[in-house]
């Protein structure tokens, strides 16, 4: 446990920054939180006082509206007060270092940074150099982790599937540049998901693949066999200028998932979308929209899901 | 010091509530004792008027006073009022009084569900030791505890309740 630098001594999550490590207690317990706060979330008064006179600090040093917006609407909901920064905007255009930026946040009595950077380790850099009253959250650092999604996926597999032990999943499309796939690899391998599968043309699959204990397909007609929860990622338009694929037209009749390729699936099988979706090119709109989408069920189970993981980690 | 038959104690409690039953009484639970208490009282008192009374149980974790020195509790369960909070009586149930700070907090959570047009309070076992002003409107039994015990009340594989003392020397 000493060595897992989310975790304080006895065991408890300090920080959130990957979910490599993490054991499935911790994800369990940060699961069943998050259902007590899906139910504070439909009552008239959507906001509860944990985290009165805390200030919440969300550091954005790439964009990602979405993600930043629903860290946002969480913190809220717990009372916490909240400091949105968007740095590129600011100070480091201006050549300040990182830990600089956190340091002068600290000073204002910050209580939690939530940290989303392009350069992988950036959320751990800060974590080691925070004073220890201060929890940091990973929002996304460059390819590595993007923790509170893979949990909000697994809070939503969880809700329409009742459980991991007897499930088939696919994941579906860019895994190579993906920050949240390696997440749900290692959040589903966790929670005791007994067969987890990849769907991906060879050059968008890590070299590394073969240790990450899933089956890799490249046909989405036999990758989707029988699975119970679909996953697709996102084609991130820049990889598209690169060498790695001909075309998004010639991906999306490949892997994108249309009604009739989804029909290799079971007739029950759910499909997941981290957003931004790109229809048309990984997903088709009659799937997006259709009945076997629990997309917007992802939305917002996201907050709750943040709400969860902020109030653990204040109260350690 | 043996302490009383839960069974006793709510038909104790059940006689004290009959005569204020009434449309507009709604129950809720605190979790996990609480329900409990909740469920029995709520089978003896559907018996006596022929008809089901609404229920609803209360977590209380996220409003609990002592948040910032022991954090979020591991076990959140979820809360669950399926009426209508406005102009409702509510009938609070728990199954051990002591410092009052649970059915502060429990008061908070029903208010951000709405405004009640009352709150009653009925507890199996009153020990002292309040720490704020709150008084039960009904009680099963009143119990002297040295301070530094702890009684709660534990339901077995077949439904049965019991009560367990931890003794601290």
């Amino acid at each position: 446990m000493k060595n897992n630098p989310q975790l304080t001594e006895d065991g408890r999550l300090k920080h959130l920054l990957s979910l490599d490590g993490l054991p499935a207690r911790i994800l369990t317990q940060i699961l069943d939180t998050a259902a007590s706060f899906v139910a504070v979330g439909e009552r008239e008064v959507k906001s509860v006082p944990l985290l009165r006179g805390k200030a919440v600090f969300n550091i954005f040093f790439e964009n990602s509206t979405r993600t930043r917006t629903t860290f946002e609407i969480a913190a809220k909901r717990l009372s916490a007060d909240v400091v949105n920064l968007n740095i590129n905007a600011s100070s480091q255009s201006k050549g300040e270092t990182l830990l600089d930026t956190v340091a002068n946040l600290s000073a204002m009595h910050a209580d939690m940074f939530v940290v989303r950077h392009a350069a992988a380790g950036a959320a751990h850099l800060i974590a080691r150099h925070v004073a220890p009253h201060i929890s940091v959250v990973n929002a996304g650092d460059g390819r590595c982790a993007h923790p509170t999604q893979g949990l909000l996926d697994m809070f939503t597999i969880r809700h329409f599937k009742g459980g991991f032990h007897n499930l088939r999943v696919a994941i579906v499309g860019d895994v190579l540049h993906s920050r949240v796939a390696r997440s749900q690899i290692h959040a589903l391998t966790t929670l005791g998901c007994p067969e987890v599968r990849v769907i991906a043309p060879k050059t968008l699959l890590p070299r590394d693949v073969g240790n990450l204990g899933v089956h890799v397909h490249h046909r989405m007609e036999q990758g989707l066999k029988d699975v119970d929860v679909v996953m697709m990622l996102r084609l991130q338009n820049e990889r598209m200028q690169g060498a790695r694929l001909p075309s998004a037209g010639e991906f999306y009749k490949h892997w994108g998932l249309t009604t009739e390729k989804l029909r290799h699936a079971r007739p029950d099988a759910i499909v997941m979308h981290p957003g931004p979706m790109n229809r048309g090119v990984e997903i088709d709109s009659e799937v997006a929209d259709g009945p076997q989408s629990v997309i917007l069920s992802q939305v917002t189970f996201g907050i709750a899901v943040r709400m969860a993981v902020m109030s653990i980690l204040a109260g350690n | 010091m043996q302490p009383p038959s839960p069974e006793q104690l709510i038909a104790r409690l059940a006689d004290q509530i009959a005569p204020t039953l009434g449309p507009d009484l709604a129950l809720v639970g605190i979790h996990t004792g609480g329900v409990w208490v909740m469920d029995a009282l709520a089978e003896r008192l559907g018996r006596e008027i022929g008809n089901d009374l609404p229920r609803g149980v209360l977590d209380i974790s996220f409003y609990r006073d002592d948040f910032s020195r022991i954090g979020l509790h591991p076990q959140v369960k979820p809360s669950d009022i399926p009426f209508d909070m406005e102009g409702r009586r509510v009938l609070l149930i728990d199954d051990v009084l002591h410092t009052g700070r649970t059915i502060r907090a429990a008061m908070n959570v029903l208010f951000d569900y709405g405004r009640p047009a009352a709150i009653h309070l009925a507890v199996l076992l009153d020990r002292g030791g309040r720490e704020l002003p709150i008084c039960p409107d009904f009680v099963g039994a009143h119990l002297e505890l040295a301070e530094q015990d702890n009684i709660s009340l534990t339901r077995a594989d077949d439904g049965a309740l019991g009560f367990k003392v931890n003794q601290r020397a």
